[in-house]
């Protein structure tokens, strides 16, 4: 019965493709995975920005939306539909095939990377052998349609917006992988699957996550910091930065096209967090070994959606930061850590099971990051300040 | 022959500066999130690097000296309360203090507690809401300013149900207040400053010691103080810059000798500064508040035997000026022996802050302009007039 709930979605896709003539099936098949993919996620798109503005809401002293539908649960509906009867403005003098183009490549683009994430047992669409490379390929072409976005405006607050996400999209970039490549060299393999099939293993009933490794925890950090910055979420909002930039690459855009970037950030932030969640946590493995009667795809999305809550803290909490001290931040001590840190994973390797291991790899990274806290601190110029009063 | 539409449209939007190289020129503003209503800021840029700015006023220009010249001394008033609309009742009565120095009225003692207690109640208020659009000009997403909207509802609150009025409240008068503070008035006033520590303490717990903002403030539009002096600017912004300089305390006006409370200064002149010695004032604000509810006296809250409305006063001129939450807020008034003065003069503490927004600037990267822009703390509705 459990593993008849955990593989619905594969028996189903099965029996359907049955159905059909056999030259036909494996185009079925890719049809009916693309229809999940592009059913899916933008519903958890409408879920995930309904909880942003509740939880922000109740984060502010607000109510937050709660007119459309009960409890406001169908405002994403009535945005959607806002958007689509929305007029299309474009401006004068764009660049208008670039223009119309740039919100269909960052869709396109974002929705790839969903083909290679493992969301249950056996519910990769492409299994790939280099999944985790095609991933990164698809994310770094978002950057493509963000320079095209601002670059075919010809607006001022778009060409800036645009310089910024490039810079610090390439600049992430960089961080991001160094700290996935250290899954790889403890799996020893690009492909998702066979990542998230080392962590399901369970010792005393706890899982195997990547994260409960000391190397695994710093990389987890790291990509969480990167992952924070590549899609352009608070306090790294520099693109969009609304209170300088108005609204920064996407300034110019409207109606539907404007529903097309915003969709495209919050697929690209979903499919970060689920390339987090398998790297790091373990993917669709369930957190404790008797918690595996749950199907595996649920643990998918709740690790998803967990993130995501994560996500939307930040963004009430934090100010945002400035350009340099962003670039500062990642090229010299994100960047440093995350090249330790792959020394640190092959030194584990090499030294064998044992708990000598567990000391010595914990206390490089933490020697690490409290040295290169402390001096990054010491050249800043900041700190808390007292004060005096007159008389 | 000049350049066809689309070619104007079409000119690269840079433009170039001997020795400088290509520059951006961006006007932020009058149509911009952060420019705190219609203000513009032409900016001339290197990459993200603030080469140029000119501020450009007037957009909201709405005359009001010149009304100030056609009608009666009474009907002014309420024209005093869109001046700074987040802080009415402090521009009545420095509106009120110039008249009642023209007039040589007396006002009773009642109506000074009064007034001290609204000023002080309106500092607060004020200085709450603006950390707060500084914070959202930095990018914080609205909590911290969400958090001082909730105080300051409770504070507007009280002013709705004593004024009638939520932001013009047009309530002081020559010589007295229009209604009294009743002890029902003066009990939500007592509760409302109970609660606000606790407010203050929140507030600077998520704020005070964050590293973003500190990263993003400290060090950031130094303010240097004989500039500031010579600029002529006042208020929380002067005293940031480390010059003690409080008209609370030098011009000795009400009856604010009777309490008891320090002036906060700042070292760097930067927007952490500000910030801070905000947050000291709204503290220092709170212990007048407690000694004047105490205090407050019974008696008349306006003098029986004054003037209100269709009086002429001697030639001759006033300036009466206040320590507004912005700044030194004054009115300069001339009479000519008419029922309107004859020349009716403001100093908008908004306004000459302003002014030295091209020196705070300077050199600075183009999202530390708005920071740097909302730690003056402005309202346009007294930059234009």
């Amino acid at each position: 019965m459990t593993n008849m709930l955990d593989q619905v979605f594969v028996l189903l896709k099965h029996r359907i493709v049955g159905l059909v003539p056999m030259p036909v099936q494996p185009i079925l098949g890719a049809v009916l995975s693309v229809v999940a993919i592009l059913a899916v996620f933008p519903g958890l798109f409408a879920i995930s920005v309904l909880l942003e503005r509740k939880g922000l809401g109740r984060m502010q002293n607000r109510i937050g939306p709660n007119r459309v539908g009960p409890l406001g649960v169908l405002q994403p509906v009535a945005d959607g539909i806002k958007a689509l009867i929305k007029e299309d403005l474009v401006p004068y003098s764009a660049d208008h095939v670039v223009h119309f183009l740039a919100p269909v490549v960052l869709v396109v683009v974002v929705f790839m990377g969903y083909a290679v994430l493992p969301m249950g047992r056996n519910m990769t669409f492409v299994p790939m052998d280099a999944g985790l490379l095609f991933y990164f390929a698809m994310g770094a072409s978002a950057e493509l349609s963000i320079f095209m976005a601002g670059w075919s405006s010809r607006n001022k607050y778009s060409l800036l917006g645009a310089m910024r996400a490039v810079a610090q999209m390439i600049s992430y970039e960089v961080p991001l992988l160094l700290s996935s490549v250290v899954i790889v060299m403890m799996t020893g393999s690009l492909s998702l699957d066979k990542i998230v099939e080392v962590q399901n293993q369970y010792t005393w009933g706890l899982p195997h996550w990547f994260v409960f490794t000391p190397m695994g925890f710093a990389a987890f950090v790291m990509f969480a910091i990167a992952a924070t910055a590549e899609t352009n979420r608070s306090p790294f909002d520099l693109p969009e930065g609304e209170s300088e930039l108005v609204a920064g690459y996407f300034t110019e855009y409207s109606g539907f096209k404007f529903a097309e970037f915003f969709l495209g950030e919050y697929v690209a932030m979903l499919s970060i967090s689920g390339l987090g969640a398998t790297l790091f946590l373990g993917g669709w493995s369930a957190p404790l070994e008797i918690l595996n009667v749950v199907p595996s795809w649920f643990w998918f999305f709740a690790k998803i959606m967990v993130w995501i809550c994560f996500y939307i803290w930040m963004r009430g909490t934090f100010p945002r930061l400035r350009q340099d001290q962003l670039m500062n931040f990642a090229w010299k001590f994100v960047l440093p850590m995350t090249l330790l840190n792959l020394l640190v994973a092959g030194l584990w390797r090499f030294m064998g099971e044992g708990w000598l291991r567990w000391v010595v790899c914990s206390a490089i990274l933490l020697a690490a990051y409290v040295l290169g806290g402390r001096i990054g601190m010491r050249s800043k110029k900041f700190g808390p300040r007292s004060y005096r009063y007159a008389e | 022959m000049s350049e066809s539409l689309l070619e104007a449209w079409n000119r690269p939007p840079t433009i170039e500066v001997d020795g400088e190289g290509e520059l951006l020129e961006v006007a932020m503003g009058p149509h911009h999130p952060s420019t705190h209503g219609v203000f513009r800021m032409d900016v001339v840029l290197d990459g993200e690097r603030v080469i140029k700015l000119k501020p450009v006023f007037g957009y909201l220009h709405r005359n009001h000296e010149q009304i100030g010249q056609t009608v009666g001394y009474l009907q002014m008033m309420p024209y005093t309360d869109r001046l700074d609309y987040f802080c009415s009742l402090t521009n009545n009565w420095a509106y009120a203090l110039a008249v009642e120095k023209l007039v040589g009225q007396a006002v009773p003692e009642r109506a000074e507690y009064i007034r001290v207690i609204l000023a002080e109640l309106t500092r607060i208020q004020n200085h709450a809401s603006t950390i707060g659009f500084l914070t959202q000009e930095m990018g914080a997403s609205g909590t911290p300013l969400m958090y001082a909207f909730r105080e300051r509802e409770k504070i507007l609150d009280l002013f709705e149900s004593l004024t009638g009025s939520r932001m013009m409240c047009n309530y002081m008068r020559f010589g007295g207040c229009r209604v009294d503070m009743t002890e029902a008035h003066l009990n939500a006033a007592r509760k409302i400053v109970t609660g606000l520590p606790r407010f203050i303490d929140e507030f600077e717990n998520l704020l005070t010691s964050n590293e973003i903002l500190m990263a993003r403030s400290q060090g950031m539009g130094v303010l240097k103080p004989d500039l500031a002096v010579n600029a002529g600017i006042t208020g929380p912004m002067l005293r940031a810059s480390g010059v003690n300089y409080d008209i609370r305390k030098v011009d000795h006006y009400g009856i604010y000798d009777r309490f008891s409370f320090r002036v906060p200064l700042g070292e760097h002149g930067d927007i952490y500064d500000r910030y801070m010695v905000r947050v000291l004032e709204m503290r220092e604000s709170l212990k007048i508040l407690e000694q004047a509810l105490k205090d407050i006296p019974a008696g008349p809250f306006i003098d029986p035997k004054a003037k209100i409305r269709g009086f002429k006063p001697k030639p001759g001129e006033a300036y009466g000026r206040i320590e507004a939450p912005k700044g030194e807020l004054g009115f300069y008034l001339i009479s000519d022996g008419g029922t309107s003065p004859y020349r009716f003069r403001i100093r908008p503490p908004s306004f000459i802050n302003l002014t030295v927004l091209e020196d705070m600037c300077i050199g600075q990267n183009v999202a530390d302009v708005v920071v740097v822009f909302g730690s003056v703390d402005i309202v346009l509705g007294e930059v234009d007039r």
